[in-house]
């Protein structure tokens, strides 16, 4: 038997839950969150450390202090969802098959599906570094979890690759439980984590943060023994000559997050090659209608605030499109694509679909000084931004007015950036 | 005594140079916003850190936990150790005092999440 709900929300994460809050607060009475582990709340139960809130309650929170502030509106709200469940199959008509141990399999047919499935780390599968394949080896989130959630330290001498956030934070992590972080390595020439855990995580425990390396061997039979790693020149191949060598028993990865996909994938969502979420308009709305996606599932976020503001646009597009019977009022229609000029890396949304304001958030491919971030129809600005600095880690914002928009008369506007490349 | 520092308040970084002399802040130079400045001297007076961290249960469950204000760095470790002694009964919600005004820094060790 196929059950038929309004609004089913994969995923419970910070994502799903204010997703759900936005559309219910819209309207919307008959919702399902679908949620794969034994709690709400998704990742942010394992990141225990603080910073989250700063912009959404004025406050540091902790990840699950975070995550509780919504959990408790969803449980006031009485929002209906499934825990322990997972989705197997997603079609483009929105049909979702889905399994858990009280229900068995089960079908359900939504009229609309907000994606709100999170990301991944990428795996070290993806990562070519030659030498042995001993145990002590983890991704950054994976040791997270052994310490945050099953308590157990996976070693005592570490070296981390990569200097995302969660690298950042795991140097810190591990060195308050006693082991010796001995290097992080970044390939780049910049951290690839905000400024405020490089100062707090490595720099308060004088851990080095080797910029422009990486590690080029690895050692050990069994369990690892050391790493080998080196300097790279500006095409990121090692230098020889620049090796060294560092003894540690456990390399942690943090290479990076992409947005959990395989949901759109299969439901045959035009999806971005360069955040590897889907692309969507300012409604977050995706390339199938009644399909929405926001939160890391769409691209990857720096803080968990914008993760709630967006999703909260997510769920209101939702609300919007049930109301209407899957109608977009017509008149306010756009066909708009975004594209990127030098300087960006990417922005969300990629399309401007109605004459509503809308927000532009974009990062940058490198750290610039005195940038000028443009929108622009063919040598027409049509909106514009200063900053005096800006950072890959760091996403930003252009607004456009509905008034900017009712000005586009094209269909394709270019972002572009000018200013000193650091 | 220069101590070099990056601003974290906001993205531009401001790289800052604080001039020390017999325990004193002489000058402080290169911030570009009073946030910057006020950074610049509670870091060199009295640098303060908030500590998140887990405690076991009885039963062998982990429960995350932080300072419910900073404390002082270089009371750290001292306090990871006493955290780490400590052991929890459940249920706890949400908040509940684990370890009250933790080696006298004026900070309570608090839970941060419900547990059953
Ligand atoms: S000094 Fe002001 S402008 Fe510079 S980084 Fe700090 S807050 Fe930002």
């Amino acid at each position: 038997m196929v059950k038929s709900t309004d609004l089913v929300i994969i995923g419970g994460g910070p994502a799903g839950m204010s997703a759900a809050i936005s559309a219910y607060n819209n309207g919307i009475r008959d919702i399902l969150i679908l949620e794969r582990a034994e709690t709400l709340g998704g990742i942010l139960q394992q990141c225990i450390h603080n910073g989250f809130g700063i912009h959404k309650f004025n406050e540091e929170l902790t990840g699950p202090e975070y995550s509780w502030r919504y959990e408790k509106q969803i449980l006031e709200l009485k929002i209906p969802y499934k825990l322990n469940t997972m989705v197997t199959e997603f079609t483009r008509d929105k049909i979702i098959t889905a399994v858990n141990e009280q229900d068995g399999i089960f079908k359900i047919k939504a009229k609309a599906v907000i994606l709100a499935t999170g990301c991944r780390e990428r795996p070290r599968g993806a990562l070519n570094i030659p030498g042995t394949r001993p145990s002590g080896i983890f991704t950054a989130g994976t040791a997270q979890k052994y310490i945050n959630i099953k308590g157990y330290m996976p070693g005592k001498s570490v070296v981390i690759l990569g200097s995302g956030d969660i690298g950042l934070i795991m140097a810190r992590r591990m060195t308050l439980e006693g082991a010796e972080v001995k290097a992080v390595c970044e390939i780049m020439p910049y951290p690839g984590g905000r400024a405020r855990n490089v100062e707090q995580c490595l720099n308060d425990f004088n851990i080095p943060l080797k910029l422009s390396h990486t590690v080029v061997e690895i050692h050990g039979k069994h369990r690892l023994t050391g790493v080998t790693i080196a300097k790279v020149d500006e095409n990121k191949k090692p230098v020889p000559g620049t090796e060294e060598y560092i003894s540690c028993d456990t390399l942690l990865l943090s290479v990076g997050l992409i947005p959990e996909n395989e949901l759109a994938k299969s439901a045959g969502i035009e999806l971005d090659s360069v955040t590897g979420g889907a692309v969507v308009d300012q409604n977050r709305q995706t390339s199938v209608k009644g399909i929405f996606a926001c939160g890391n599932a769409l691209h990857v976020h720096d803080l968990v605030d914008y993760v709630s503001e967006e999703a909260e646009i997510a769920g209101k597009s939702a609300a919007d499109y049930i109301k209407n019977n899957g109608m977009s009022p017509g008149s306010f229609a756009r066909n708009i694509i975004i594209k990127t000029g030098g300087g960006i890396r990417y922005t969300v949304p990629r399309k401007i679909t109605s004459i509503t304001d809308a927000k532009i958030y974009f990062r940058t491919s490198g750290i610039y000084r005195n940038a000028k971030i443009s929108i622009k129809e063919g040598e027409r600005v049509v909106a514009s931004i200063k900053k005096k600095r800006v950072v890959p880690a760091e996403m930003e914002m252009i607004k456009l007015t509905g008034d900017n928009i009712r000005e586009i008369k094209g269909g394709i506007v270019t972002f572009e950036l000018e200013g000193l490349h650091d | 005594m220069i101590k070099n520092l990056t601003c974290i308040i906001c993205p531009i970084g401001c790289n800052i140079e604080v001039e020390i002399k017999k325990g004193e802040i002489v000058s402080i130079k290169g911030y570009s916003c009073k946030r910057g400045e006020e950074y610049a001297k509670s870091e060199c007076k009295n640098p303060l850190r908030t500590i998140t961290t887990t405690v076991f249960t009885i039963d062998g469950k982990v429960l995350p936990v932080k300072t419910d204000k900073p404390v002082p760095k270089e009371k750290l470790f001292d306090c990871m150790k006493a955290i780490k002694s400590t052991k929890v009964s459940l249920p706890i919600e949400i908040g509940k005092v684990i370890i009250e005004n933790i080696e006298g820094t004026g900070s309570n060790v608090i839970s941060t999440n419900n547990m059953r």
